[in-house]
């Protein structure tokens, strides 16, 4: 828990849950989640393009919730479970349905935007297991794709819904 | 590291968050979901001394329905406002124009209190304050206080909160059953903020309006209701050239911005469209009701 009787500018120690596992650090109150992760844990699947909330490529989820990691700070997280990219999938070989989907129906051009689109497509199937076209793209209206591979990117958000119903998604953390 | 470097606080009361505003005055900020300061932190076009963050003042976190109201905690997050029960069943044009925030990730983080306190005039929530006519409970060190939401906002992203004040909660009125509303943004993609929005409150008894308000966001430096107008809707048959001539008179009425998203013409006829809209829906939805 945060001490509100720390000294001005002071570091802070922080605990939180990261995929499944533990983490303690001591960082500035000024440090960002997003670069917590990248830096700090090395967890550089979050990626960080715009910085102002707006493109949706550093979604991760926080506490259940999809959450830009660059509009909150690291102390933020103190005691929360953080699931990043790299806690979908096991192993490269077991990849999570909606990875699998954005790797068979070409989800993904550069793939700097892909991490932010599989976690809100993910979340979103969570919610709706069959979305129409329209719910998907309103759904992943802030995920911006500067490829602009859209219709490859709501194409395989489709295959993933497909592929998952009726058998029960894979739990990302753990 | 984006933002410079800040003292960071974060008190698990309100007793607490406001004794700390007190002692930090004009130096600190209060930090709340963060969708609006976090951004203007990491462009350094903000840089407080000091953060007071809010989210662990779970006292703050509250949907509680009351009399002639529905009372909402200023850390109450959008996403929590678009779907609560409570709020939907007695003022569902809050929940409604909640769900029109900016995105879903935006929502779960985005708050009541930190959405007015920062009073973007393109914003929803003070929309739909002024238009409810919600009173807005602040309280400081000096004591508490409420203030009308039509007097809360004085200029773009200025409001009457002074320095050692904060938002406790917003308490929006219920709307009686059979009351209709309406609501619509024009933004140029989902999320987007708005380029004008417009939120309505209707009452119609048998064909004649007895009661109307209409909202007004993103268009002068303040959400604002336009009264020409809504004078002209009560006390006659709601009609096609009726509803045409309100929307008339609300486009004269107000004296629109222009920036980067739209000139100040633009914004007057998309105040004209919308309002038209919004009122053949508010209007619609009511005979749907009584049909």
């Amino acid at each position: 828990m945060v001490d509100m009787s720390h000294q001005f500018h002071q570091d802070v120690a922080i605990t939180l849950t990261v995929n499944g596992l533990p983490r303690r650090a001591v960082v500035e109150p000024r440090l960002l989640l997003a670069d917590f992760l990248r830096r700090n844990l090395g967890l550089t699947g979050t990626h960080l393009a715009c910085e102002q909330g707006v493109c949706g490529s550093c979604t991760v989820v926080l506490d259940g919730k999809t959450t830009r990691s660059c509009l909150m700070f690291a102390v933020q997280a103190d005691g929360s479970e953080v699931e990043t990219i790299e806690g979908l999938a096991s192993d490269p070989d077991h990849l999570h349905p909606v990875q699998q989907a954005f790797w068979d129906h070409h989800g993904l051009q550069c793939g700097f935007c892909t991490p932010g689109m599989v976690l809100t497509a993910k979340a979103l199937l969570e919610e709706n297991a069959d979305p129409s076209e329209a719910e998907i793209r309103e759904a992943l209206a802030g995920n911006l794709c500067r490829c602009t591979g859209y219709m490859f990117i709501v194409e395989s958000v489709r295959a993933a819904a497909e592929r998952m119903e009726g058998g029960s998604p894979s739990r990302g953390t753990g | 590291m984006k933002p410079a470097s800040f003292g960071y606080f974060a008190p698990r009361t309100v007793e607490e968050a406001v004794s700390l505003l007190d002692e930090h005055g004009y130096e600190a900020k209060l930090l709340a979901g963060g969708q609006s300061l976090v951004p203007l932190m990491n462009l350094r076009l903000a840089r407080p001394a000091v953060l007071v963050d809010l989210n662990r003042v779970e006292e703050l976190d509250f949907v509680e329905p009351g009399d002639g109201h529905v009372r909402v905690g200023a850390m109450t997050r959008h996403h929590e406002v678009a779907t609560s029960g409570p709020i939907m069943g007695v003022a569902p044009l809050l929940s409604h124009a909640a769900g029109h925030i900016g995105y879903r990730a935006i929502r779960h983080r985005g708050t009541m209190g930190g959405s007015i306190a920062h009073a973007d005039p393109a914003s929803e929530l003070p929309c739909v304050a002024v238009v409810q006519g919600a009173e807005i409970d602040v309280v400081g060190s000096g004591g508490e206080r409420s203030v009308p939401a039509e007097d809360f906002f004085l200029d773009h992203m200025t409001t009457v909160l002074e320095p050692g004040e904060m938002v406790r909660s917003v308490r929006f009125p219920r709307m009686r059953t059979g009351d209709s509303w309406g609501f619509r943004e024009f933004a140029r993609k989902v999320g987007d903020f708005a380029v004008v929005m417009v939120a309505v409150l209707l009452r119609i008894e048998g064909e004649r309006i007895v009661a109307a308000r209409i909202g007004l966001g993103g268009v002068e430096a303040t959400p604002r209701r336009v009264r020409p107008a809504e004078q002209l809707l009560v006390g006659s048959d709601a009609g096609r050239d009726l509803i045409d001539e309100a929307a008339q008179v609300a486009a004269e009425t107000v004296d629109p911005m222009s920036d980067i998203h739209g000139s100040a013409g633009y914004r007057r006829r998309l105040v004209s469209t919308l309002t038209r809209r919004v009122l053949n829906e508010a209007v619609g939805s009511q005979r749907g009701q009584n049909g």
